[in-house]
């Protein structure tokens, strides 16, 4: 019997099975945040256990309130920053730091075949590295900082096949809206989401991240694809010391894929080549409708960025649709880039040039609107557009109003004041 | 281990996420006890008063998908400081699951049938329940009426529950 991407990593890392049905994996990275994380150094310290399994395994960064906003949000990142100091763990403090999916694959800490946690639901983003990557607790991720292990059920696979050529101003974002809404914000509770096709092959690196990215709001464990040429293109950088070629690199990282005989809990196809632009409309992130249903729904903000879609594409999409143009004098728009290396490409591509003479708001990387927690919080009463993941009642603000797109509906949207479709979508 | 007895809080909606269960404003916080008066505070549920429908109650009782969303281990810190040790649904959202019993608290998933015949036997009532954990039963009462139900939990999660959580479970095997 062959066997899925994620039970090959899972038995590769597998250390021991104390009861039956849960598996205690040896983890590669541990990642850590300043909300999470304070919460475990001290629960740590106070059992005198102020120990880490291994400094190099571990990676820490302050992305959520970023500069502090108070004293409090001062004191998370002061405990992580000592905790780093302390422990000679590599840490992006303010000015070097970015949103954590974005700025941890960008800086080539995830390869194919790792097992990685954080104290953070859209951990899931790294499978699209070929990787088995979970969003867990503080206690797990106590627990990860200090041995290196992870406990999870055996995992089982929901393999989507995704087939067809996606129309002209129709994104990854809208392929995951979509797959949600089929399947519901619990169809792939307690699955790994594995990603397959003509349609993943031609996807960029940075659009496998935003797929994988929101299959927690399915529910999954994480999303996957098999690495390819584009995977070991994005970490060249990286592992050309581990390797003589890029096709070297490829064969050894090509052994993680579904054999053509392993077991799938459910198998799905769609053929998307008619897939429309879509947003959601309710609290939960399977509400779905296409822009054209929702078209002219008044929004007051608009907000581009997070670690679905705050990278360069994102950007570039977003100011393809605003160049030359301003948003609506009745909204306001915020753009964060996902990391400093992305503000950075950003200018030298003069899109925020584009960005802020159309109106925006340009912030620092954080993840601080997405949640409600500072640089773009709602109104009781708003609306705004996202390129975000999560609508949920009071997400970005107490009473406020989500609407998730992908970054070209968000621009477009910006432009008109109400909810519109991008120029590069032809009905 | 916790106190798995009380009065219970019926919440009729499936999906209720942790955003829910406590907004992401208070995970600015790095003491438990800070989030106790915000537990639940942006749940959508018509007719819901988290001031005065909380009082008192130390068991959840929900639909499907319980704790979906943010992994924030904040959720069931926010249930706990409130005396809140046990959640009973008909499904859960992996990370609350889990983050649940690595703090040595329930998560009780029970069939669809016996989630619908508890509203509507006692939703609304004044009810009480009490979890057995060695015997895998939960008994419930209201007024005149009264039924003990069977569930099951994995190794796991009752070893868990028995060592008060997995940091010292892990530190003394790994």
């Amino acid at each position: 019997m062959g066997k899925t991407i994620a039970e090959k990593i899972f038995e590769e890392h597998l250390l021991d099975e104390p009861f039956k049905g849960s598996y205690v994996l040896k983890i590669d990275r541990v990642f850590c945040h300043e909300i999470t994380t304070p919460i475990a150094i001290n629960d740590l310290i106070a059992r005198d256990m102020d120990k880490v399994y291994d400094p190099s395994k571990i990676k820490a960064v302050i992305d959520h309130v970023t500069p502090a906003k108070d004293s409090k949000t001062a004191e998370q990142g002061k405990i992580l920053r000592d905790w780093s100091r302390r422990h000679e763990i590599e840490f992006f403090d303010i000015g070097r730091n970015g949103v954590c999916h974005a700025i941890f694959p960008e800086k080539g800490f995830i390869r194919p075949g790792f097992t990685a946690i954080m104290g953070d639901s859209h951990t899931c983003t790294y499978g699209a590295f070929g990787a088995f990557a979970a969003g867990i607790g503080t206690t797990d991720l106590e627990v990860g900082i200090l041995k290196g292990v992870c406990a999870f059920k055996y995992p089982k696979t929901m393999k989507f096949i995704l087939k067809g050529k996606l129309p002209e101003g129709v994104y990854a974002k809208d392929v995951i809206l979509f797959i949600i809404s089929q399947i519901g914000v619990n169809g792939a509770t307690d699955c790994v989401m594995e990603f397959t096709g003509s349609l993943i092959d031609d996807m960029s690196m940075e659009s496998r991240m935003t797929l994988c990215n929101m299959a927690i709001e399915a529910g999954g464990t994480c999303g996957i694809c098999y690495p390819d040429m584009k995977t070991v293109e994005y970490l060249w950088d990286f592992i050309k010391e581990d390797f003589d070629t890029k096709e070297a690199a490829l064969a050894n990282y090509s052994k993680y894929k579904s054999d053509s005989d392993a077991s799938f809990e459910k198998v799905i196809e769609y053929d998307l080549s008619k897939l429309e632009p879509l947003i959601t409309v309710g609290f939960k992130p399977d509400q779905v409708k296409s822009v054209r249903e929702a078209q002219g729904t008044v929004v007051d903000q608009i907000y581009i960025g997070s670690c679905t879609n705050g990278r360069i594409e994102d950007l570039r999409i977003a100011a393809a649709v605003l160049k030359g143009k301003k948003i609506s004098d009745n909204v306001r728009a915020v753009l964060s880039p996902a990391t400093p290396k992305i503000f950075e490409q950003a200018m030298s591509e003069g899109l925020i040039k584009i960005f802020m003479d159309a109106g925006f708001c340009v912030t620092n990387p954080t993840c601080g609107a997405c949640l409600g927690m500072s640089n773009g919080v709602l109104a009781n009463g708003e609306v705004c557009a996202a390129t975000t993941n999560r609508n949920f009642n009071g997400r970005m603000g107490k009473g406020g109003m989500i609407h998730l797109m992908s970054p070209a509906t968000a621009a477009a949207t910006a432009i008109e004041g109400k909810i519109t479709n991008s120029p590069f979508f032809k009905v | 281990m916790k106190r798995f007895e009380g009065k219970v809080l019926f919440l009729d909606r499936s999906d209720i996420n942790t955003d829910e269960v406590i907004p992401a404003k208070y995970l600015t916080e790095v003491s438990k006890e800070a989030l106790k008066p915000h537990l639940f505070e942006d749940l959508k549920l018509k007719g819901f008063d988290p001031r005065e429908d909380l009082m008192d109650k130390e068991i959840v009782i929900s639909r499907k998908n319980f704790g979906c969303g943010s992994s924030r281990e904040h959720a069931p810190w926010a249930l706990e400081v409130n005396n809140i040790n046990v959640v009973i649904a008909e499904s859960f959202a992996r990370i609350f699951r889990q983050n649940n019993f690595n703090c040595g608290m329930l998560a009780i998933e029970l069939p669809t049938e016996t989630i619908e015949s508890l509203f509507k036997k006692y939703s609304g009532m004044d009810t009480y329940a009490k979890v057995d954990v060695k015997k895998g039963e939960i008994s419930i009462s209201s007024g005149g009426i009264s039924e003990v139900i069977q569930f099951r939990l994995g190794g796991f999660d009752k070893a868990l529950v028995e060592a008060g959580g997995w940091v010292g479970f892990a530190n003394s095997k790994y």
